[in-house]
């Protein structure tokens, strides 16, 4: 396998970023952009991305990811 | 004129600490039409140094205690007052007629809860969530952005902590913008 077949081009948060994998999970690419945080609210594409679907939902070329992360104080 | 506009909306306040009791209190002040204001609590005397509560209503329930400041300030505001800790269920319940929704919360897992809720069951419907308030100073790290129909007001940063505890400044500061955010939404006919 070439090189170009393991990348692709999303939008984490505003900003272009390349990954240097293919079809991977939310799981992972949290893992992979060391998100250590627990409490997080995800947006794939605009649409929420609920905690127990992390594990089986794909991110693909051209994707548009909104990670918030949330903390305490009110 | 701003107060017609305002007199028909409603706009729900979960949670009624920091960002609650003083979110609710600048939208009764501009004269919005109803409230819908939840929280479990009760005022102890820690709170004061940031909640729109007085000496006098130590012990009170802060959904009464707020419902009755706001008579005081504004009587014409209708508010509806949940004394309860809510679940994802009520949240769909309570705020299903709202405008706009204010997350005033504490705890992350509670904000992750109100958010996850409300994007997924009304993804139509303005959710204004307050992240980063804890300690003083900075006042430029304060700031507004938006994901959709989901508006973060904070720094995003700074979290509650014996180092960086939540003070009137910081909190107030918070829960305007998140007011002002209300605002621009109802008045700036985003619908």
């Amino acid at each position: 396998m070439n090189n170009s077949q393991l990348k692709m081009k999303i939008v984490l948060n505003n900003r272009e970023e390349i990954i240097t994998s293919k079809n991977i999970t939310i799981t992972e690419l949290l893992k992979l952009k060391n998100y250590t945080f627990k409490m997080l609210v995800i947006k794939l594409n605009d649409t929420l991305v609920k905690k127990e679907d992390y594990q089986h939902t794909l991110v693909n070329e051209g994707d548009k990811i909104d990670i918030l992360h949330l903390i305490s104080g009110g | 004129m701003y107060r017609n506009k305002l007199k028909n909306k409603t706009v729900g306040i979960a949670g009624c600490g920091g960002l609650g009791s003083n979110c609710a209190v600048a939208l009764a002040r501009v004269g919005i039409g109803k409230l819908i204001i939840a929280d479990f609590d009760i005022i102890v005397e820690s709170n004061l140094n940031r909640q729109y509560f007085f000496f006098e209503q130590i012990g009170s329930k802060k959904t009464e205690a707020l419902k009755e400041n706001i008579a005081k300030i504004n009587p014409t505001v209708v508010v509806e007052a949940h004394d309860k800790k809510l679940t994802s269920k009520e949240i769909i319940e309570i705020y299903r007629n709202c405008d706009v929704i204010v997350e005033a919360f504490d705890l992350a897992e509670m904000k992750q809860m109100i958010i996850e809720t409300v994007l997924s069951e009304y993804p139509n419907k303005p959710i204004i969530t307050g992240i980063g308030i804890a300690g003083w100073g900075k006042n430029n790290s304060l700031k507004t952005r938006n994901i959709g129909n989901l508006y973060i007001c904070g720094d995003e940063q700074r979290e509650v902590s014996e180092a960086n505890p939540p003070l009137a400044p910081r909190v107030g500061i918070v829960a305007n913008m998140q007011a002002n955010m209300v605002l621009e939404i109802l008045l700036n006919n985003h619908e």
